[in-house]
């Protein structure tokens, strides 16, 4: 594997910001109590707004402008957080997904210090990696999972399909592993694009290159989200693409649990 | 006083553990003494047998005609008693446990004397005809409780019957929610049981002659003519229950007699059976220990038992069916729990009974009801999230909110109301739409459908736009008077049915000397909290017809809903239980009961919004509630856990009758496999206890199931779902009941 280093990161993280009381704050598109398949156990999921990628299948394209989410500051968030934090305790933890996570980084990076330190409880991080060369190592002292969504290994159809290369997430997930980090890898099957028996061989084998992933997610696309496309004024490419049959979808996990990966 | 001089059972209770059980009747006692937890798996269980399997399918047979029938057969001919019928059987060669309500399967009685009118009309709408001595029998020679009830009702009572601010008053037929003490047939027999309720009469022999203790005198005759109608009927299967049950199967057989016996006396809307299979499992425990019988044998027996008790039936109106979706008569089983001492009462026979949805499939009754503690071995906690996943059959209430109230050997009669098994009933009110009072309040009385007067004496709101303060005070002052119209009616009803229609065999299983509540409820508590929130942190503009009546509200803004965990709105609904509880325990109840009150609708809410006008939250009219506790469709915007800890936050104590709280997921929206499914689903349950919750249903469904089963019945004729407090067959509800269902706020995750 060629390794690309980029002198300077791709992309940029938003720079930190306050509200009227001067409180560090962030945007954030909604909240989720009772989430079941974010992470392990029954999660508290934060959407935060923005991201850079325009996947096609995207199911949440009104979480890609940033300031389209509410402002929130990080008390509030703690706040809310800490009124179910007994039961998540023991049932599950935090998982702070979007939109893209690392867009806010300033604001993530202190939630998490914030739910680690003062609440305890275990956390998520679910994102694409694109950002992640911009935070230092001590970012993830905080973070317990990275839900790591690879979304194609083959670099022309990541581009095509996200808008943006696949290289930097690679490179994460090769920092995930020098730094020990426990991962669950994330993998959405959109039938003519993902579901190639070669790109998903060639992306399996890579993975069994990195350590401390826990599971893989292999996860049937689906149209809920078209309708806000449409909402939105924007083209939905994928109108016409079937979600992936049964077969298909145990084919492709049966690639990945063939490298003895625990796959659901 | 003296105790019983009766020495029974020694051979029937060799091995037993002694105490002052075996002089006074005390079943508590004895399961104490006498049961094993079990804290393991559900490895130990067995499967069907091929002979439950046959007998399911005679059964399945049968019950597919009774749907396209509606109703299969009635026997017209007889008022319904204990020993009307001679015995009847599915398949005698086949039964292990026997018993039917008349003399044969899915043949319904007729019970006159809650109401010949309901019995006219049942018949009339499935193509059966009354006999005529019958009829002439009540014209001429008596009476029946609902003739009692209406010559007793005043204006204000029937005008709120007709507009629906109070519905569901069981004054048409039997109340039911009483719950004998059917082990107490097992454990002693009827011989002890009929000396001693001789016993409790002869109390009373030189005592000053009250109103009081003249009632009570002519109950316990009754009590004591109809356990020897018990023994009578179960003679004529063959078994002798003067004497105690001395196995296992014996004592699953005594216990479903005394049950019987029950259903052919009684039509009560509940008739739930109570806390039996720990009970039982000490005789089968003690069975398989002496080798006479394997695991096969002692599933074989719940299995059968269950069986009948899927086939309970009574006959009601079409109307009494689309009220309550379908066919209900709530045979709810209470599981599970925890001892005062800290041991759980979980025994190999809770996970037994649990299994039969395994078994047979699964089936809304018996109304399988799990008393959950976050103390509940892990093992049983997974097995019953497991068969919830699975059969979406089991509702969930939390011992450990009940347990300091009521002990640990309660049961809960229909879907959440706890009493101590033989030792309370309660004088079951249905309940008053709050929703609807508020409109009134706005209205100054006048109904906003049938621009009815229905309440005297109040003056409308003129202002353009609702105030909260005004609102909330005129709002209070129409609960005043919805309670005081409200006891009234539960009052004349509970006289009426004791004089006319008393339950003589189930309350010849209780003590003489009870506690009695006066259970009363309440309907679109959160359609009323969301209307204040929205007046208090929106602006609500009233739009009113040429008549001046308030018809429609606009709304200006937003609002804190229901459900969201958010105290704004939260308290409002917190406020509107404890408020409108005070103004009930103002007033006088018959025999000095208690009043209580639910938070439960059942299914009824789709009815309650049919009848009640456009309301300020924004719901349009027509538009059902929400069931029971739960937050408005759609508007419990922060998941699951948020909703549920909304919910959470009504006071039990307010509310002792019970808080009713319906959750939908889908599966894949509680985890990715079935062991993080069941994972989750017990941390769920684990965590709504500990927040003091009260009351779960658990569905675990996809919508596509739902919309298929709509389409093809036929296909789904076990499909089973949990609505308010109890289970139903989704294939028997009415289509707008389907689409209610279907529509409420399902947890998914994309």
């Amino acid at each position: 594997m060629s390794e690309t280093i980029p002198i300077k990161p791709l992309g940029e993280i938003a720079p930190a910001c306050v509200d009227e009381n001067g409180k560090l704050s962030g945007f954030v598109h909604s909240i989720e109590t009772g989430a079941a398949v974010d992470g392990p156990g029954m999660r508290f999921v934060l959407f935060v707004s923005g991201c850079q990628f325009r996947c096609l299948y995207c199911h949440n394209p009104d979480t890609w402008k940033m300031r389209n989410g509410k402002l929130m500051s990080v008390d509030e968030v703690l706040k809310e957080i800490g009124k179910y934090a007994n039961f998540l305790r023991f049932a599950g933890g935090v998982t702070i997904s979007g939109g893209e996570p690392l867009m806010q980084a300033h604001y993530v990076g202190e939630i998490f210090y914030r739910v680690k330190t003062e609440l305890k409880l275990h956390t998520a991080l679910d994102t694409q990696g694109f950002l992640a060369a911009h935070l230092e190592d001590e970012w993830f002292d905080n973070v317990d999972l990275v839900l790591l969504d690879i979304k194609q290994f083959n670099p022309e159809k990541y581009e095509r399909l996200t808008g943006k290369p696949l290289q930097p997430t690679l490179d994460f997930a090769e920092r995930l592993t020098r730094m020990g980090k426990k991962m669950w890898i994330r993998y959405v099957l959109v039938p003519g694009w993902t579901d190639d028996y070669d790109d998903v061989e060639k992306l399996a084998e890579y993975l069994t290159t990195l350590k401390g992933i826990e599971r893989v997610e292999v996860l049937p696309f689906h149209k809920m989200g078209e309708h806000k496309w449409e909402e939105l004024g924007l083209d939905y490419e994928l109108t016409n693409v079937p979600p992936p049959s049964q077969e298909l979808i145990e084919r492709v996990r049966n690639q990945f649990r063939a490298r003895g990966f625990f796959v659901c | 006083m003296n105790a019983p001089e009766v020495k029974v059972g020694l051979e029937a209770w060799r091995g037993f553990a002694g105490g002052e059980w075996q002089t006074k009747v005390d079943v508590r006692g004895f399961i104490q003494k006498n049961y094993t937890e079990y804290t393991g798996d559900d490895a130990f269980l067995a499967g069907p047998t091929e002979r439950t399997t046959k007998l399911w399918e005679e059964l399945s047979v049968l019950l597919k005609e009774e749907r396209a029938k509606g109703v299969l057969d009635v026997s017209a001919d007889i008022g319904a008693s204990i020993v009307a019928h001679g015995p009847g059987y599915i398949n005698k060669d086949k039964e292990v446990i026997v018993g039917l309500q008349t003399d044969a399967p899915l043949k319904r009685a007729i019970v006159p004397n809650g109401g010949l009118r309901m019995v006219q009309n049942g018949l009339e709408a499935y193509g059966f005809k009354l006999d005529p001595k019958v009829e002439e029998a009540f014209r001429l020679y008596r009476k029946d409780h609902n003739m009692g009830v209406f010559d007793a009702y005043s204006p204000d009572i029937l005008a709120c019957r007709k507009t629906g601010v109070i519905t569901g008053l069981p004054d048409a037929y039997g109340r039911g929610r009483i719950i004998g003490d059917y082990r107490r047939v097992a454990l002693y027999g009827v011989d002890f049981l009929i000396k001693d309720k001789k016993r409790e009469k002869a109390e009373l022999d030189y005592v000053d002659f009250t109103e009081d203790v003249l009632r009570t005198r002519e109950e316990l005759s009754e009590q004591i003519k109809a356990l020897n109608e018990l023994k009578q009927m179960a003679a004529s299967y063959g078994c002798d229950i003067g004497r105690p049950a001395a196995t296992g199967k014996e004592a699953v057989q005594w216990t479903y007699f005394g049950y019987l016996a029950a259903v052919k006396e009684q039509n009560g809307a509940a008739m739930s059976i109570g806390r039996i299979s720990t009970f039982l499992d000490v005789y089968i425990d003690r069975d398989i220990k002496e080798g006479t019988i394997s695991e096969a044998q002692a599933q074989e027996m719940i299995d059968d038992l269950v069986m009948k008790l899927r086939i309970v039936r009574f006959l009601r109106t079409p109307e009494y069916d689309q009220l309550f979706s379908g066919d209900p008569t709530w045979v709810t089983e209470s599981i599970g729990g925890m001892s005062e001492d800290g041991r759980s009462l979980v025994t190999k026979s809770s996970f037994r009974i649990l299994n039969t949805l395994n078994n047979l499939g699964p089936a809304p009754e018996p109304n399988l009801t799990v008393l959950w503690s976050t103390k509940l071995p892990k093992g049983f906690k997974d097995f019953c999230s497991k068969v919830s996943i699975e059969t979406s059959a089991i509702q969930y209430e939390s011992d450990d909110v009940m347990l300091p109230h009521w002990g640990d050997d309660y049961a809960i009669a229909c879907c959440v109301s706890a009493m101590r098994v033989g030792k309370q009933m309660q004088f079951f009110g249905a309940r008053a739409n709050l929703a609807k009072a508020m409109l009134y309040a706005i209205n100054g009385g006048v109904d906003e459908k049938m621009g009815l007067k229905v309440a005297e004496g109040f003056e409308p709101i003129t202002s353009e736009y609702l105030e909260y303060d005004e609102l909330v005070a005129k709002f209070d002052k129409m609960m005043d008077w919805l309670a005081t119209t409200y006891i009234k009616a539960l009052n004349a009803i509970h006289y009426m049915h004791d004089k006319y229609h008393y339950e003589r065999i189930e309350m010849a299983l209780h003590d003489r000397d009870i506690l009695r509540t006066m259970a009363c409820g309440i309907a679109g508590l959160s359609v009323a909290a969301d209307s204040l929130s929205a007046v208090k942190y929106a602006k609500v503009k009233i739009i009113r017809d040429e008549q001046g009546l308030a018809t429609d509200f606009a709304i200006e803004g937003e609002y804190p809903a229901f459900g969201n965990n958010d105290d704004r709105v939260d308290q409002i609904a917190v406020w509107l239980v404890e408020e409108f509880m005070n103004k009930i325990r103002k007033h006088k109840t018959y025999r000095n009961s208690l009043p209580t009150q639910s938070v439960l609708t059942i299914t009824s809410n789709v009815v309650y919004g049919k009848k009640t006008g456009n309301t300020p939250d924004g719901r349009r009219a027509g538009e059902p509630f929400a069931p029971g506790a739960n937050p408005m469709n759609g508007r419990d915007k922060s998941g699951f856990v948020a909703a549920g800890a909304s919910v959470a936050k009504l006071p039990y104590d307010a509310a002792l009758d019970g808080i009713s709280w319906t959750a939908t997921s889908t599966p894949d929206a509680l985890g990715h496999t079935l062991t993080d499914r069941v994972n989750n689903l017990t941390n769920c349950l684990d965590g709504f206890c500990s927040a003091q919750g009260f009351h779960i249903n658990v569905n675990v469904l996809n919508k596509d199931t739902l919309l298929d089963a709509m389409e093809h019945p036929e296909k789904y004729p076990q499909l089973t779902i949990r609505v308010s407090g109890y289970a139903v067959n989704f294939i028997k509800l009415t289509r707008e009941q389907q689409l209610d269902v279907i529509n409420r706020t399902f947890h998914v995750h994309c």
